[in-house]
Order: structure tokens, then C-alpha cells, then sequence
């Protein structure tokens, strides 16, 4: 009992010590990350903590659905982080809209935001100011098993547009290979494909357009055109049986289990695919490669095809976040430290020139497809916001089960729009 | 008479320390103020601000600002997804009252007598009411799982492709009612065994006696005797099933294209992880009303006959 009395004691002191010696508190908060991530960020936390005196960086984490529901109310209590984890978005305009954000250009030297690719920084502004900072770029890509297309026979560099990728899924169908696996139960894994179809049909910039109201909105023809082309491939029944009750995880873990050709999904599946495979050890790099969405021969309009879709997650800095947070924050995306996730294989990374620190050739090629892109877009589901988002992932997960048309489908999203 | 003219006569402050003497008062003002404030707080402070933010397109952020009347409502109102949840959730309803009741009864009928084995299959009928419904959901969503799960086990064995119940759009509530039969079916009967074991052994001696059958003996003495219990557990059902929830999000989550939702979950969907939280006020208003209505009229058809 005495011992105990006397530990509280010591600890209390120390405690006491640390907050003496700690004056600025820099808060970060991020979506939960696994533990090689995890490491990372608690190594920058401490060279950033050695060179500056006085200034201690905290890193917590919450899971991601939980995280996405937290965030309003955490943001309007007096425990808001300073920094916090952002998938950028129609969010990150309402938050700077509310108030909870913090402009940070001023703060920044000009010599870092050159480093910084454009891309990035528009997703990170809101009115042309800036509120936080990308981390890193993720592309949507089909992810293919060689051996099965191999084994029926299909040439992945003949598949260019939605015509020869519809004839490689007859192909696979007729060959008894499970064409595609989709986490349909998700629905934002079925989102992909209604988005990377409205980018094709109607220009890279088709999604601003329907934001600002122009021609229809999201009821333009590009829209209806994308639900239909998604129909003639769902007409083709492509999909593993009971796709609707998959869940991502679930889909990922069959796809490295060699139980379908194509998995469209983002870069990031490539380590946990294997984790989520019954052997652990997923598909050999040798049979696995990169397919990228296929273009629209005859679009409704020109300019689609070398669009991409993805994410740049990054973070936002919050209204009670000190200078020094805003200073933690260029450190952590020092072109050091990202070479430094690169060379891990955490993340592509999106500072100019770091992406030669990817030595996984997969990792390599979407960087180079990212720098490439005419235009990259970021996934409907979090660039409209929670709940046009949300909308987007339901009449996709409608349209692959033939619940309605491609004209309610573009109706609903617009619907969703005008009321958010 | 006496009494009452003499503590009249008295000042105020002496009335006021007798009646604290005597303890009504004291025992008011101790242990009211606790539950008073409690309600107030939590029951009926957000309550009102539900009803409130009802009238707002509001995502969360900041102070609700833009003002649009019923708009809500009447988005709800025309919402087809709001209609299938609303059908599931009377569907839970009757299916509580048509099978899952009767066959509680059945049940309790059969094990209702204080015997080592009636109190064995007692434990193991009440288990699933034990268990967590998100932990039950999790459990059913593996067996009925079409490539790993027991019903793909069951499929393989008969030499039939395998089917994925909580894909289909058409089964897949049945799947989720059926779930909700086999969670709750132990709580009902043993609401029903409590008030069998308290149905006087002789008047079912007596019956016996008079020559009635089993049959007679359950239908003309013991659920007449236990009327009460049963009133008692279809209001628990209706209410229940007005609040299914938990066991549908680790089971289907709403899905397969917002089929199974009830209107409980319709409110977290659409209000909460959507941060449209002024439509899921508007949405929660109109499940409190549908959950007084029903509490009020129950209580007045229903459940006069408990004071007689």
C-alpha cells in the first residue's frame, strides 16, 4: 500500500515535471493507422520535439467510421486537436465555413509550398486559402491477377477502352473465372466505378460543372450516360456470387485468394490484401499487375480520359492550433520525411520528386499515373460531402443490382445536391 | 378534526418543520430533485432540441442557421427508403405478435414446471437474449455467409450452389426477422413462465378433474390466468420492435440497397452518418410521436383491465 502511495507520488512529480518543462501542447489527431505508420509518426514527433524545446507533439488515433462521426463535435469542444487527419472534400469546405479551420498560407514559407504539387494544395483550399496540407496521393486502379487473365487468354495491354474491358469480362465469364470481386456491401467500392464512368463520358471536368449547376447539374447526359455503360457491364453478371453482402475486407481477401481477375480499388490494398488472403501471403508481385480504368470511345464529352480518381488525404489545421503546429506540420512533410514513408512503403508520397524513393515497382507506377493525370479527382463519396456522398455510394450499389435507372440514378445524386 | 384545526392554528415555519418531521416533504424534496433533473437533462432538454433542429438543414458544424421549415418532414415523407423502413419496422411488429409470442408460449407452456431439465432448456432458450445483439448480429452474418459460413457448409453438403441470403434484395429482411424471432423469443417466455409458475395448482387440478383436456386446461385456466403477462409482453414487443437496431447493422447494415432498414436505423443512416443532422431530428421527432401513440392507446385499450 505504502509502495503504491509512494509511486502515485513520484509519477505525480513527474508528471508535474514534464508539464513544466512541455509549454506548447501540439495535438494530433489521425484516423488509426497500423503499427509500422504508427512508428513513423512517433519518430518525426521526436526529432521535431529535439529540436524544438518547450513543445510537445501527441499523436492519437480513432478508428476510421468512429473518427468521421466524432470529428463535428470534437471540433466545436475545447478538446479539439490542432491537427487533424483530412480526406479533403466538401468537409473540409464546410469546417473552414464553420469557422474550425485556421488559414495557414502566411505561416508557410514560399520555398515549402513549391514543394508542394498544385493538386495538392487546391484540395487542401478553400477560396483560394489555404487550410492544411496534403500527406499523400492514392489512385483508383484494377488491380489484376495475371494468372487468371493469363489463363484465359487476354492481353491487358489490348484492354483501352470500356468496349475491350467488357470483352475481357465475357472473355473470363466464358473461360468459368469469376470476372470481378466488389465489397458491394461497402457500396463506396461500387462508387468507383459510377464515378470513373461520369469522369470518361464527361470530361475531367464534369464534377465541378454539376457542383456549380451547369448543364443540368448531375443530371447532365455525362451522368445518365455513365449509369448506363455501368449497366452493360452489370448486364454481363460479373461480379462474385452474393457480391451485395461482401464487405471490402472480405472482397480484398478473396481477390488475393485468386477468387476473381479484377479488384478496382485503390493502391493502398496492396499490403493489406495479402494480410486479409486465408494464406497470409496474397498473391507474388509476378502475378499481380495494374490496370488502368479503361477510356469511352465515343463519350459525351472529349477530355476524360487521362483523368484519374483517388485521394489526397493530408491534413487540416484547426482555429486553436499555435505557430508552431502550422511549423510541425511543414516539418512532417519535410521532402525528408516523405521520402522516408516512401522508402517504408506507408504511402505515395506527394511532394515534388520524392517519388523516387518507391522502390515497389506497383507503388512507381501510380505515382508516375498521378503526375500524368490531366486531372485528379477525388472520390466522390468524400469530395461531396457526407451526404451526397453516401447518395453517390447508394444509386451505385442500386444501379449494380438493376434497382433503378441511370436516369433515377443522376436524379437522386441531383436531388441530394440541391439539399445538402 | 382536532388535529387538523391545531396545526392551523400553528405558524408556517412550524407546520413547515412537522411535515419535515414526519418525512413526507424531506423524502420529496430529497429524491425528486435527482430524477427531476435527470429527465429534464436527458429526456426532455433533447427532446426539445430535436425538435428543434427538426426545422434546420443542419450538418453538425457550428450553430444550425439555415432555416427550412417542414422541409424535412416533407423529404421524409416522400423518401422511399423512409417507406421500406417504416413497412420493415411494422413487419417486425407483426411477425413479434404472430410468431414469436405464440411460440414463446409454447415453450413456456412445455418447460414452465420447476424440474433440472425444465431449468436446463430454460437456460438455453434465454441464452440469445443473453448474448449482445451487436455480437449476435456478427454471429448470424457468419452463418449466413454463402462462402464461408454455415450455409455455405449446408449448401455444399446438399449439393446446391450456394445462396447469400444477406445479399438478396428480396430475403434478405427475412433473414434479418428471423434473427429477431430467435434473440428475443427467450425474453418473452420467460415473462410467460414467471406468470404460469404463479396459475394456482388446483385450479388445473381441479379442471383435470372435471375431465378437461391439456388443450382445455391451457386455453379455459391458464391464459386467462396469465392474461396480464401477455398484455405486459406484446407492449414490450411493439415497443422492442419499434427500436430494432443493433442487430441490424453488423448484420446487413441497411443493405443490400437500403432494404432492411427499420426506421431506428433509417435515423443513424441518414441523420447521423450522413451529418444531416437536422433530418435526423426531424426523423427522431417522428418516431417519438409514432412510439407515444402507440404507448398511449396501448395503455388505454390494453391495459385497463390490470387495475381491475
Amino acid at each position: 500500500m505504502r509502495h503504491t502511495v509512494a509511486m502515485t507520488a513520484l509519477l505525480a512529480g513527474l508528471a508535474s515535471a514534464g508539464a513544466a518543462m512541455a509549454q506548447t501542447e501540439i495535438n494530433v489527431l489521425r484516423v488509426t493507422v497500423n503499427d509500422e505508420q504508427e512508428a513513423y509518426y512517433e519518430q518525426i514527433a521526436e526529432a521535431f520535439e529535439a529540436e524544438h524545446e518547450g513543445v510537445n507533439v501527441t499523436f492519437e488515433y480513432i478508428a476510421n467510421e468512429a473518427y468521421k462521426s466524432k470529428l463535428p463535435t470534437l471540433l466545436q469542444s475545447d478538446a479539439r486537436p490542432d491537427i487533424f487527419y483530412s480526406w479533403g472534400g466538401q468537409t473540409l469546405v464546410e469546417q473552414a465555413e464553420a469557422g474550425f479551420l485556421q488559414p495557414i498560407d502566411s505561416m508557410l514559407s514560399e520555398s515549402f509550398i513549391e514543394t508542394i504539387p498544385e493538386a495538392g494544395l487546391t484540395a487542401y483550399s478553400v477560396d483560394g486559402t489555404l487550410y492544411g496540407l496534403p500527406l499523400y496521393a492514392t489512385e483508383v486502379i484494377f488491380w489484376t491477377n495475371k494468372a487468371l487473365t493469363d489463363q484465359a487468354g487476354i492481353d491487358l495491354d489490348g484492354i483501352k477502352s470500356w468496349e475491350d474491358f467488357l470483352g475481357a469480362v465475357q472473355t473470363l465469364k466464358d473461360a468459368g473465372i469469376t470476372p470481378i470481386v466488389v465489397g458491394g456491401q461497402d457500396k463506396w467500392p461500387v462508387h468507383f466505378y459510377w464515378s470513373y464512368l461520369a469522369l470518361r463520358e464527361g470530361g475531367k471536368d464534369i464534377i465541378s460543372q454539376a457542383m456549380s449547376g451547369e448543364d443540368g447539374g448531375f443530371e447532365n447526359e455525362a451522368f445518365v450516360a455513365a449509369g448506363e455503360d455501368f449497366q452493360e457491364l452489370v448486364a454481363l453478371e460479373p461480379f462474385q456470387p452474393g457480391y451485395m453482402g461482401t464487405t471490402y475486407e472480405t472482397a480484398s481477401g478473396m481477390f488475393a485468394d485468386g477468387a476473381g481477375a479484377f479488384h478496382l480499388m485503390g493502391d493502398w490494398d496492396y499490403l493489406p490484401m495479402r494480410e486479409r488472403s486465408s494464406s497470409g501471403e496474397g498473391l507474388p508481385d509476378d502475378q499481380l499487375a495494374i490496370v488502368n480504368f479503361p477510356a469511352i470511345s465515343d463519350p459525351v464529352a472529349e477530355g476524360g480520359e487521362a483523368a484519374t480518381l483517388g485521394g489526397i488525404n493530408g491534413w487540416a489545421v484547426s482555429n486553436s492550433a499555435a505557430p508552431e503546429a502550422v511549423e510541425f506540420l511543414a516539418y512532417m512533410l519535410s521532402a525528408e520525411n516523405q521520402r522516408e514513408g516512401a522508402r517504408q512503403q506507408l504511402f505515395i508520397p506527394i511532394v515534388k520528386g520524392t517519388g523516387d524513393a518507391l522502390e515497389n515497382p506497383f507503388y512507381a507506377q501510380v505515382s508516375k499515373d498521378i503526375e500524368d493525370s490531366s486531372y485528379h479527382q477525388i472520390f466522390l463519396d468524400q469530395f461531396l460531402g457526407a451526404s451526397v456522398g453516401a447518395t453517390v455510394n447508394d444509386i451505385s450499389a442500386d444501379l449494380a443490382q438493376g434497382a433503378i435507372t441511370p436516369e433515377e440514378a443522376a436524379a437522386q445524386v441531383q436531388e441530394a445536391w440541391s439539399f445538402r | 378534526m382536532a388535529t387538523a384545526a391545531a396545526s392551523r392554528r400553528l405558524p408556517a415555519s412550524e407546520r413547515l418543520r412537522r411535515s419535515l418531521g414526519n418525512g413526507r416533504i424531506s423524502a420529496i424534496l430529497i429524491l425528486l430533485p435527482p430524477a427531476l433533473i435527470l429527465f429534464t437533462l436527458f429526456v426532455i432538454l433533447p427532446l426539445g432540441e430535436s425538435g428543434y433542429y427538426s426545422f434546420f438543414n443542419w450538418n453538425g458544424y457550428g450553430a444550425p442557421s439555415d432555416f427550412v421549415g417542414l422541409e424535412n418532414y416533407q423529404r421524409i415523407a416522400g423518401h422511399s427508403v423512409f417507406h421500406k423502413a417504416v413497412g420493415n419496422t411494422v413487419k417486425i411488429v407483426a411477425i413479434s405478435l404472430l410468431i414469436q409470442m405464440p411460440l414463446a408460449l409454447l415453450l413456456a407452456l412445455m418447460i414452465f414446471r420447476k424440474t433440472p431439465t425444465n431449468a436446463v432448456f430454460r437456460l438455453i432458450f434465454f441464452l440469445p437474449y443473453i448474448l449482445a445483439e451487436v455480437a449476435a448480429g456478427l454471429i448470424w452474418s457468419f452463418v449466413f455467409d454463402g462462402n464461408y459460413g454455415v450455409t455455405a457448409t449446408i449448401a455444399q453438403s446438399m449439393g446446391v450452389d450456394s445462396f447469400f441470403i444477406l445479399a438478396d434484395r428480396d430475403w434478405a429482411f427475412v433473414a434479418v426477422m428471423t434473427v429477431i424471432v430467435w434473440k428475443y423469443f427467450g425474453f418473452h417466455m420467460m415473462i410467460y413462465i414467471a406468470a404460469l409458475q404463479s396459475v394456482p395448482e388446483d385450479l388445473i387440478e381441479a379442471g383435470r378433474i372435471e375431465g378437461a383436456k391439456r388443450l382445455q386446461i391451457v386455453r379455459y385456466v391458464q391464459i386467462p390466468h396469465i392474461k396480464p403477462a401477455i398484455i405486459v409482453s406484446a407492449f414490450f414487443a411493439i415497443i422492442g420492435a419499434l427500436q430494432v437496431f443493433d442487430v441490424i447493422i453488423p448484420l446487413t447494415n441497411g443493405g443490400p440497397s437500403n432494404q432492411t432498414h427499420t426506421i431506428v436505423t433509417y435515423l443513424y443512416t441518414f441523420g447521423l452518418t450522413r451529418l444531416n443532422i437536422g433530418f435526423g431530428s426531424a426523423v427522431g421527432v417522428i418516431l417519438f410521436v409514432a412510439a407515444i401513440t402507440v404507448a398511449v392507446f396501448y395503455q388505454r385499450f390494453f391495459m385497463k383491465g390490470d387495475k381491475a
